[in-house]
């Protein structure tokens, strides 16, 4: 797989290390790391299985330069936030979240793995509540369900995993956190025109800034 | 002092507090120092180490003419301040450390622990029948002055530090200025908050404080060509450049002479000598002073370095055996310090450190994380090779993170190759070739004539010793110290090492040594002064003499003395520079035919008290051990057992000693003939690991002793019944299970053949 969004690596003349600096969100603490490793020795996710770096290898690899292995890596999405790492650090750096920009960063460039189950469901979350400013439950299990591993729109998958959790879904209707009317639209919040402006203008600053930085 | 010419009479006291009188049987404690002790005053106190108690002492020597004192009380290791009579010959029987804290308080085990302690009273007062009270050596000089050998950080600051305290001190130094390594550096690591930047190194600010005080006279481009005396009345030869030679009185001296960087010339494959752009850290410095604060260049062409990579290592921590096997400690610092130079030049400049491990001694974490904010990369790999490539050179790596071989490249490499000692020849090579030059065999003495010469020509100190012309060393070449203990003493009464000469350290750790180094040294100078012992019996005022009209010049105690105290005359005899000699008694234990003797501590002192246990005859089924316990260790480990109530057998009787090299074969065959079962030996760790106060005392006692198996052979006994055990001061719980599994293990081998006779 190829990065195909190159162009950053250029302004930065192959300075992965300046380039996440400047471009991920706490990224200027990635040069601080001293390579104890107690951060992957504290991941309660069993790295090993699952990660294909633990973190202070992922900052490791981006001090030498390693950009298209770092940011099509599953390791910043396998995090599950639980601050473990982050409060053992010896260095004081906020791991979870260099975790969480490079991830972000790597999605902006469209480089991140793309059904890992993280980004994937994070992508659905995100796109679920910015429309309308509140998350529709049931179009999120929609979204969710009926999807092969491939991706794809899957209505025989989708159906039988649905029977696979109705006792859940019951429950959660009895207990009135789950409306099956949303399936027809749901409950938004007041101002939709203030929110998508609101959204647009936050994006706009944070490109703004990124840029400057690039220049 | 005035025992030996005047009447002797002895006294023995004997305590019943600390629950001795309920636990022994006094009365007949006095007894047994009346009529087996043979004291002709014995006195009971309820509580003699009281102020009440000590009066009494002190009124028998003021008035009843008591020359000789045998305190039956506590440990001689309690109490010291209230039983301190220095005019006065005092041994102590241990009856509550040694007898009633070690065995249980039961109607059953009564009796035995009476037998012990008479056991115990009989031997304090056999003991202090065969002592004098020492009267200090007079062949003392009075030299105060400090010689300090090296004018670099080390020498330099024990030189200040001597002085400022008010004593002399001459201050030699090889090359034609003052400064050393440091005088060589662009800055130095730094030593104040915030430790974020590189600092100036102060050598100038030294140097001139040097320059100011009266108290300093500094040779320039001087060597020390000889050494003569003792402690206090050394006389060195310091010869100048011009080959003029001025004797200087000196009564301590401080061997400061530093290090030399490993010679990267051994290490062609990371390009040293094909590139000159690959250099040492003192190669860089000279670069950076260069440069002055403005772009470092490289020495191949002048270009501006935009891109460098620091090898760490280079030529250390290596298990081959090939390149140095330590790690210099200070390296990593300074290869931080360099990456700085090109940062604070210019941040653009790509700075690579090449790592195994940082080790960043001092605040060198706070440095390192500055470092880091200033942009230098630190990468974990070992460097296998630098090669030279077209403009610039490429290093090879295993990335030791992402466990992969690749490479970097770069206009400048640096080497930190660490240091090595100038710390002289070594003794046990130069001792090798002296004996090997007196072959009658042409070309072997041809070929030893050389390299004895090679050998002497590193000395430092030229010491005119019997033992050779340096200090020892210890590991990797470097001069010794006693590493775990007393990190300046070396085996050189009155002689100090200090700084990167001892071990590998920084210019912090430097200056605290050449601190400490001074005020050992002139806590050595002042002893020597008064006729008393330096470290570890400090203030002792016994030393060895011998009775030369016995002595077969064997030469064992001029070989063995660990200290290098005892030369030879003109006649080969033994001549003993008292105020070299630490105390051990490892002469004495080494002598053959036991000429040598202290004041109070002596062939006779201890053998009388093995003589005076009384040991019962096989049908009794009262085995005896004995003990000897090394009075450093091993003594206050069984001390301590004590005062934990940790049991051991009643059999035992113990004896302290020197040191287990102090121990004479005659005590061992005396014991064993008069009905002992068994005997134990405790000494300190010996060997590299070595825990012993006279760093070699233990290890030549061991030795002697391994050839005792020979008379126990002779004497139809098992091997067994002598056992050399290790004892270190922290085993308080183990020991005491040792002597129990010992005391079974004769128990079950049946009763010694040689009772009764």
């Amino acid at each position: 797989m190829s990065v195909n969004n190159t162009e950053m690596a250029v302004r930065y003349k192959n300075n992965f290390l300046k380039e996440l600096e400047d471009q991920a969100e706490m990224g200027d603490w990635i040069k601080m790391c001293m390579q104890c490793g107690v951060c992957a020795g504290s991941c309660p996710t069993n790295f090993h299985s699952g990660w294909d770096h633990p973190p202070q290898e992922i900052f490791m690899m981006v001090r030498a330069g390693r950009r298209e292995e770092v940011l099509t890596s599953n390791s910043m999405w396998m995090c599950t936030s639980c601050y473990n790492c982050y409060v053992r650090c010896p260095r004081k750096l906020p791991i979870t979240h260099i975790m969480h920009g490079i991830a972000n960063y790597a999605h902006r460039l469209g480089v991140a793995p793309k059904l890992q189950p993280t980004r994937n469901f994070g992508k659905i979350f995100w796109n679920n509540a910015a429309k309308t400013g509140r998350v529709n439950e049931v179009m999120l299990t929609v979204d969710l369900y009926f999807r092969n591993a491939e991706g794809k729109f899957d209505l025989i998958g989708g159906i039988k995993k649905a029977l696979e959790m109705q006792s859940v879904a019951i429950g959660l209707v009895k207990a009135g956190r789950l409306n099956p009317l949303e399936l027809f639209g749901g409950h938004k919040c007041k101002d939709q025109k203030g929110l998508q402006s609101m959204l647009k203008k936050a994006r706009e600053l944070e490109e703004t800034r990124k840029a400057l930085k690039a220049a | 002092m005035s025992a030996t010419m005047a009447e002797k009479k002895h006294a023995a006291y004997i305590c019943s507090g600390c629950e001795l009188g309920a636990r022994l049987d006094v009365a007949t404690l006095v007894k047994t120092a009346t009529k087996d002790g043979k004291m002709q005053l014995v006195r009971e106190h309820a509580f003699l180490c009281s102020a009440e108690g000590v009066a009494m002492i002190q009124n028998d020597l003021d008035n009843e003419g008591v020359t000789h004192v045998a305190i039956c009380a506590c440990s001689r290791r309690a109490k010291t301040e209230a039983f301190n009579f220095p005019t006065t010959a005092i041994s102590r029987g241990n009856l509550r450390e040694g007898v009633i804290w070690v065995r249980p308080d039961t109607e059953e085990a009564r009796e035995t622990t009476q037998e012990m302690a008479e056991d115990y009273v009989r031997m304090a007062c056999a003991e202090v029948k065969a002592m004098t009270v020492p009267s200090g050596n007079t062949n003392v000089g009075g030299s105060k002055t400090l010689l300090v050998v090296g004018g670099g950080i080390s020498g330099m600051t024990s030189a200040l530090e001597a002085a400022k305290a008010g004593y002399k001190v001459v201050l030699v130094e090889k090359t034609g200025a003052l400064g050393g390594w440091a005088a060589q550096n662009y800055k130095r690591v730094p030593t104040r908050e915030p430790f974020k930047d590189p600092e100036d190194t102060g050598v100038a600010d030294m140097v001139s404080r040097i320059a100011a005080d009266a108290n300093i006279t500094v040779y320039l481009n001087a060597t020390v060509t000889k050494t003569a005396g003792a402690p206090g009345r050394f006389k060195a030869d310091i010869t100048v450049e011009s080959g003029s030679t001025v004797t200087e009185d000196v009564g301590a001296i401080i061997q400061a002479s530093g290090f030399t960087l490993y010679d990267a010339n051994k290490l062609p494959h990371l390009g040293y000598g094909a590139s000159p752009d690959v250099v040492d850290q003192a190669g860089l410095e000279a670069l950076a002073k260069a440069a002055n604060g403005a772009s470092i260049k490289r020495p191949s062409d002048g270009k501006e370095v935009k891109s460098v990579v620091f090898v760490q290592c280079a030529g250390q921590r290596d298990p081959s055996g090939e390149h140095l096997e330590y790690c210099s400690g200070y390296c990593c610092n300074v290869s931080v310090k360099q990456a700085m130079y090109f940062k604070d030049a210019n941040p653009d400049v790509e700075t690579v450190v090449l790592y195994t491990d940082l080790r960043l001694p001092g605040n060198g974490e706070d440095f390192y994380r500055s470092a880091q904010n200033k942009g230098v990369i630190f990468s974990k790999g070992v460097v296998s090779t630098v090669a030279a490539t077209g403009q610039g050179l490429t290093v090879n790596f295993k990335d030791l993170i992402l466990n992969e071989d690749t490479q970097a490249q770069a206009d400048l490499v640096v080497l930190a190759t660490g240091s090595v000692p100038t710390s002289g020849p070594d003794l046990d090579a130069l001792n090798a070739a002296v004996v090997a030059s007196e072959s009658k065999d042409a070309a072997i003495k041809a070929e030893a004539d050389i390299q004895v010469e090679k050998l002497r020509a590193k000395s430092v100190l030229n010491l005119n010793y019997r033992q050779g012309p340096d200090i020892p060393h210890f590991k990797h070449g470097f001069n010794d110290s006693h590493f775990i203990c007393f990190p300046y003493e070396t085996r050189r009464t009155a002689i100090y090492a200090a700084g990167p000469v001892r071990r590998p350290m920084d210019m912090v750790q430097a200056r605290e040594d050449a601190t400490g180094a001074a005020m050992k040294a002139i806590q050595a100078v002042e002893n020597a002064g008064l006729g008393k012992a330096a470290h570890p019996r400090a203030g002792d005022l016994s030393f060895p003499t011998a009775r030369l009209e016995g002595c077969t010049q064997c030469k064992r105690c001029t070989v063995e003395c660990p200290f290098g105290a005892i030369d030879e005359d003109e006649k080969r005899f033994p001549l003993f520079n008292e105020s070299r000699c630490r105390r051990c008694g490892t002469c004495m234990g080494a002598c053959p035919v036991r000429v040598i003797s202290f004041e109070n501590y002596s062939v006779n002192t201890v053998g009388a008290q093995v003589k005076a246990i009384n040991v019962p005859d096989e049908f009794e089924n009262k085995p005896r051990i004995l003990i000897l316990a090394c009075e450093n260790d091993a003594y206050p480990a069984l001390d301590m057992a004590g005062m934990n109530r940790h049991d051991y057998s009643a059999f035992v009787r113990v004896i302290p000693v020197r040191c287990l090299g102090s121990v004479n074969t005659i005590w061992i065959t005396d014991a064993l003939n008069s009905g002992f079962d068994g005997i134990m030996l405790m000494g300190c760790k010996h060997g590299e690991q070595y825990q012993c106060h006279f760093v070699k005392g233990s290890e030549l006692g061991r030795y002697r002793l391994s050839k005792v198996g020979d008379t126990l052979k002779g004497m139809g006994l098992e091997p067994e019944r002598v056992l050399d055990t290790e004892v270190a001061i922290t085993d308080i719980v183990t020991l005491p299970q040792r002597i129990n599994d010992y005391a079974a293990q004769l128990e079950a081998m049946g009763p010694s053949p040689m009772k009764g006779f």
